[in-house]
């Protein structure tokens, strides 16, 4: 059986992606010392799409019928 | 410094996703081949991160940054004079003839090549260190999590070596090079926003550069002569101490670096695997040298709120530049992911050196000299339970490192002893059929021994001249620098004398051995071209130049 990292590394960010998004959201005023910006929100967002782009990545390559992981 | 419910979340999740993998991989690490090279079926995305990312430990990082904050952009050269160019060279001179070998470990290459005694010494001071580096991997994971957080040192070491040794023993290789590509891309999205926040808070690039002393923004400029810059090298001794034989000794001929190729899928993707890595290489120092240099600059700026961490002595505290930076711009949220990517690179920087070991105690210690021609569920049960013994160890390591830091700073000399010369012995080996294995071994021994001399011999910042005092050195660098260069040309000259005189092995024995022996192979296909060595090489190489350039 040939397990596909991006499965695993998708989910990862996934989790962390929107767990950054929706506390950036609810929390908007949460600051570190020295940061202006609301940073779990724009560190988040990047994340939760790297995340969907891999498990989309690794779904498309499963529905293919070449389980392979690229390359 | 307090963290919330949400960073727990995010770090309990990672745990929980580093297990995942391993006990994903269970079912299929079920056989020797499996467990020690990943059944040589790794894709060329995997291994070429997996590369980089079980170099790029936390020390590293840490170190990095400190290292940005002293000394600035000369920091890069660690990577642009470095690490690169080495990784192009083993990439398209040097893996046809480990992954061609069919060798099991850089050690047994050296069997294949010489004989049993010079694979042993590599062998055993290899396995050695693998066990010292984890430790002090594990030494300072527990030291910055009580220093920051107060978290205990016993817990941090347990619940991180016990994950590591789960996922290894579970997944073997695999289980390693998986997490260490997960942790690559945890450090990207972990620090990169740490880094942009610094210097945007510096005032930019513009602002950064101006508020810092001229040597510090440019890497080449002041390296004329060792007065004018704060590292004490000149442009000699970074390039043939640094770049050649370090860079070249790491890089090329370390097990732990090396075995990620091997496990590559094709010849054509061992080959691309160290230049893939490559390219994320080049932008690491962005990441990781200029948040330290922003620090800096920080520091500096009346009433920027920033301040670099000292010492109770009052000295700086270099190496809290990067926790420093973290806890200063993130927010809780992104604080769990911050100290999840430095989590991670210490337990990868572990899981690392255990797989290594693993597989050179089984193959180059046990099967060579304890129990030859078991069955394979032997040497497979013995990987598994070495990993354990090896996190023991380590963990052992980690205790001794609170104790005795005396101890662990020789051990660090003595390692530094074994590695200088190694790159001369593989160059050798690989490039001159004449080579001998009596000419190899007792190169090596020379080159070490010149290593320790050298050391013993010069003084720099205190350091060294246990002998006696024949010349001082600026700095520990250059020292380090030149000790290499001398065990180098020791190794390499006694490795040519001796094998003149002594008896060459026949052509045939060497066949995908040595460079003039080995037929060229046309393994393009095996990879799209965008990926092929050749092509590779060109672009991580053009862009290494253009980066020496930019920052000159």
């Amino acid at each position: 059986m040939r397990l596909d990292l991006r499965y695993p590394l998708g989910m990862l960010f996934t989790t962390f992606g929107v767990l950054l998004v929706v506390y950036g959201l609810i929390r908007p005023d949460e600051r570190a010392v020295m940061a202006a910006v609301n940073v779990n929100l724009f560190s988040g967002l990047p994340m939760l799409v790297f995340g969907v782009v891999m498990l989309w990545l690794a779904r498309r390559a499963e529905t293919s019928g070449k389980p392979g992981t690229g390359l | 410094m307090q963290l919330q419910f949400i960073d727990y979340l995010i770090l309990a999740a990672y745990f929980v996703f580093v297990l995942g993998i391993g006990l994903w991989l269970r079912r299929r690490v079920q056989s020797s081949n499996e467990f020690f090279q990943s059944g040589r079926s790794v894709p060329l995305w995997i291994t070429g991160l997996a590369f980089v990312a079980a170099n790029m430990g936390a020390q590293e990082m840490v170190g990095m940054a400190a290292s940005g904050a002293k000394y600035g952009i000369m920091t890069a050269h660690f990577y642009w004079v470095g690490a690169i160019p080495a990784m192009i060279f083993v990439g398209v001179f040097m893996m046809p003839f480990y992954y061609g070998s069919k060798a099991r470990s850089v050690p047994e290459y050296l069997k294949y090549r010489f004989d049993e005694k010079t694979r042993t010494f590599n062998a055993v001071t290899f396995a050695g260190m693998t066990v010292f580096s984890s430790g002090i991997s594990m030494y300072a994971l527990g030291r910055l999590l009580q220093l920051l957080f107060g978290w205990s040192f016993t817990a941090s070491v347990l619940i991180s070596a016990m994950v590591v040794l789960l996922y290894i023993f579970f997944g073997g290789l695999t289980g390693a090079i998986y997490n260490e590509v997960v942790q690559f891309f945890l450090m990207v999205f972990g620090f990169l926003p740490v880094a942009i926040l610094a210097v945007d808070a510096a005032g930019g690039w513009q602002g950064l550069t101006a508020r810092l002393e001229p040597q510090m923004v440019h890497a080449w400029r002041y390296m004329g002569s060792p007065e004018q810059n704060a590292m004490g090298v000149d442009t000699f001794t970074m390039v043939a101490g640094l770049g050649f034989v370090l860079s070249f000794g790491y890089w090329c001929t370390d097990f732990l670096i090396v075995q990620r190729a091997m496990a590559a899928n094709s010849m054509a993707a061992a080959r691309s695997t160290p230049l893939v890595g490559a390219i994320p290489k080049m932008f690491i120092p962005f990441i990781v040298i200029v948040p330290g240099m922003a620090a800096l600059a920080l520091h500096g700026m009346a009433g920027s709120g920033f301040e670099l961490p000292l010492k109770p002595d009052g000295v700086y505290d270099y190496d809290m530049t990067l926790p420093t930076l973290l806890t200063t711009f993130y927010p809780s949220g992104m604080l769990g992911v911050g100290i999840t990517a430095l989590v991670a690179a210490f337990m990868s920087g572990m899981a690392g050196n255990v797989t290594a070991l693993n597989t050179v105690w089984t193959y180059d210690i046990y099967e060579a000299h304890i129990r030859k021609g078991a069955s394979e569920e032997h040497y497979l049960a013995v990987g598994r339970w070495t990993t354990v013994v090896g996190t023991v160890l380590s963990i052992g390591t980690a205790y001794l490192a609170t104790q005795y830091n005396n101890i662990m700073d020789l051990l660090q000399l003595v390692f530094g002893f074994v590695n200088a010369p190694l790159f001369a012995t593989f160059l050798l080996g690989m490039f001159w059929k004449r080579a001998t294995g009596h000419g190899a071994f007792w190169g090596l021994v020379a080159g070490t021994g010149a290593a320790a001399a050298t050391h013993g011999l010069t003084l720099a910042e205190g350091k060294g001249a246990w002998i006696a005092n024949l010349q001082e050195f600026p700095s520990t660098m250059a020292q380090n620098f030149w000790l290499a260069i001398i065990a180098w040309t020791v190794c390499f000259c006694l490795t040519i004398l001796v094998s003149l005189v002594t008896k060459p092995r026949p052509d045939e024995e060497m066949v995908g051995l040595v460079y003039s022996l080995t037929p060229k192979t046309k393994d393009g296909s095996a990879v799209p071209w965008y990926v092929r060595p050749d092509v590779l090489a060109v672009v991580v190489g053009v862009g290494c130049v253009a980066l020496n350039i930019i920052f000159f």
